[in-house]
């Protein structure tokens, strides 16, 4: 398939019409990316290819969304200074700062 | 949407109808009595039977952990996201909307009160109006605490994809298919602009043909099972003539986007470094064991892959309900005609009883309604739920995980993707330290004990330890701040 191609393939935004509201602004490790209104952190981070925000408390390896329903935990995030979110449940908020979270995001407490 | 829907919601179960004037904190049915029905979960079988139950004169609260009604089937985008035409991305959209309107007028006539944002996370029997329940849930994203009293329970809560690991699973851009679903539905989002679909059931064509309609390129989809497993159940099939159309559906998704459809392979690995590149997708025996020589890699930049769906059960096995192992290996409510448990006064419909789809769903939360009201339950209901049971189980048996699987697993790769514990360390407390179950595996090596408290890796632990799962074991179905559970009377137990 041609580049040129390629760039006529439809979006899921096509499929369904969808015509946000509002857009705006969040900041993910200090990138601003944009959100439509209604979408989960998760999906804003999507929307910039981003697929992994977080790493493991035991090797460091990286980590996103994967159940995308909230049952699996892997997409956990730092979101305003509140560690242990579920980004694929928790809606965008304009103005949100989003940090990749390390560990168990409570790296300031000395246990 | 910003913080509103969850206060508002958190305060409506401390004041709703069912409250005294005043009472502030009082959990919503303290002081004005209990509500008749409690439904957990707005999925189908929930939606269908609070609806239905309001319509037949019952006081109804519906308490789902979801921000809309409709589920996981019917997840949609919020309604910020201007989606002009949400059926898009739906099969059967026009059985959703009319019981949402359902939804909306008896919420208006105070029939139901719906509470979204609301995670029930125990059922405990309510002391204080015997035989009745006191429901708790965290509300909202702030993890408010509330309560809701009862006669009666019926716990719609649905399930959660089976995942099967294989090396390379962790890597970001490997998703759940049902996830790369859930995702695009509410989101509008891809995981990538070239995915792989893998694994098992019917779920992966519906999955396939979304992310081709919204964009996706999609490779393959790489199907485990034999689909000649069907062959077994020819009148059923018969009987079914919706189901057959539906597969032509997605049959003829799959050509429409160029899609290949391999039975009999499954995603063997996943590589790459940082996220995945590609997938080694290889040929599987007949127990699903990998044939060597057969693996060839295809070039992706994402994976959305599960072996179908199990049960979701806390609440139910915390109260003591029946379980039992259905065709496909999971564990399932043990439910009578009508929804009823083992347990009195405590109901459930849809997939929790086994795995078998929307439209069971809804015939089975009808059928609850029914019964629970009283009332005589429709025929057509009831010829509809054992049509679709018996196809159900067709499904179940036909795509049930062959043991052969573990043969794609090195002894490095991680089973329990919450405490990183590898295959080998599994393997090793079963051969050299004894370990029977999951549970004794989870006692030796943490493989469970992490945040999805075994979700995630539950199946694939039993399979290691050479029995079917266990019924779910977790008294908590969800995290609970330690001050909501300072509440719970300690006499309730």
């Amino acid at each position: 398939m041609s580049e040129a191609t390629r760039g006529r393939r439809r979006s899921p935004r096509d499929l369904v019409g969808g015509t946000p509201t509002a857009t705006w602004s969040l900041r993910f490790d200090g990138r601003e990316l944009s959100a439509q209104a209604g979408q989960s952190i998760a999906a804003v981070l999507w929307s910039a290819g981003i697929l992994a925000w977080r790493t493991t408390r035991e090797t460091g390896a990286p980590r996103g969304a994967f159940c995308g329903i909230g049952s699996c935990y892997d997409c956990l995030v730092t979101v305003n200074g509140r560690p242990n979110q579920r980004a694929c449940l928790v809606p965008a908020r304009p103005g949100d700062r989003v940090t990749t979270q390390e560990g168990t995001g409570h790296g300031d407490l000395a246990v | 949407m910003a913080t509103s829907p969850s206060d508002r919601d958190a305060r409506r179960a401390d004041t709703g109808p069912d409250s005294g004037p005043g009472t502030g904190t009082a959990p919503a049915g303290a002081d004005g009595g209990p509500c008749d029905l409690a439904v957990v979960g707005a999925g189908p079988a929930g939606l269908a039977a609070a609806v239905t139950a309001a319509g037949l004169g019952l006081r109804v609260t519906l308490l789902d952990a979801g921000e809309r009604p409709g589920g996981q089937y019917y997840r949609h985008p919020a309604p910020a996201l201007g989606a002009a035409r949400p059926e898009a991305l739906h099969h059967g959209w026009s059985a959703f909307a009319p019981r949402e309107a359902a939804l909306r007028a008896h919420e208006a006539a105070g029939r139901i009160t719906h509470l979204p944002f609301h995670h029930v996370w125990t059922v405990v029997p309510d002391g204080a109006a015997a035989p009745g329940w006191i429901l708790h849930a965290v509300a909202g994203p702030e993890e408010g605490p509330a309560r809701v009293r009862a006669r009666a329970v019926l716990l719609a809560t649905g399930a959660y994809e089976r995942q099967l690991p294989f090396p390379g699973w962790t890597l970001p851009g490997v998703v759940g298919a049902g996830g790369a679903q859930a995702m695009l539905k509410s989101g509008l989002v891809l995981p990538g602009k070239r995915v792989v679909v893998a694994g098992s059931g019917p779920l992966l064509l519906a999955v396939a043909g979304s992310l081709g309609a919204a964009g996706a390129r999609v490779p393959a989809v790489v199907e485990a099972a034999a689909y000649t497993g069907y062959a077994a159940h020819t009148p059923v099939l018969l009987r079914n003539p919706a189901k057959l159309a539906e597969a032509a559906t997605y049959g003829s998704a799959l050509l429409r986007h160029g899609i290949r459809f391999l039975t009999r392979h499954a995603v063997t690995e996943a590589h790459g470094t940082g996220r995945v590149e590609a997938v080694t997708v290889a040929r599987l025996d007949r127990d699903w064991r990998p044939v060597p020589g057969t693996g060839r890699r295809i070039p992706c930049d994402a994976l959305a892959v599960g072996h179908g769906l199990v049960p979701q059960l806390e609440l139910a096995t915390g109260l003591g309900c029946a379980t039992a192992t259905g065709p496909d290996g999971a564990v399932a409510l043990e439910l009578d005609p009508d929804g009823r448990t083992s347990v009195p006064g405590i109901w459930s419909a849809g997939e929790t009883g086994g795995v078998g789809g929307a439209q069971l769903a809804l015939a089975e939360g009808e059928i609850a309604a029914h019964a629970l009201a009283g009332r005589p339950v429709p025929a057509r209901l009831a010829r509809t739920r054992t049509r679709l049971r018996a196809f159900a189980a067709a499904m179940a048996a036909a795509h049930r995980p062959g043991p052969g699987w573990t043969g794609w697993l090195r002894e490095d790769t991680d089973v329990c993707r919450c405490e990183e514990v590898p295959a080998g360390r599994i393997r090793e407390a079963v051969r050299d330290l004894g370990a029977r179950d999951a549970r004794t595996v989870k006692l030796l090596t943490r493989a469970g004990m992490g945040w999805c408290q075994g979700r995630m890796c539950g199946p694939a632990v039993a399979a290691l330890a050479g029995h079917d799962p266990a019924p779910d074991r977790r008294p908590l179905s969800c995290p609970v701040p330690l001050g909501h559970l300072a509440e719970l009377p300690p006499a309730d137990h």
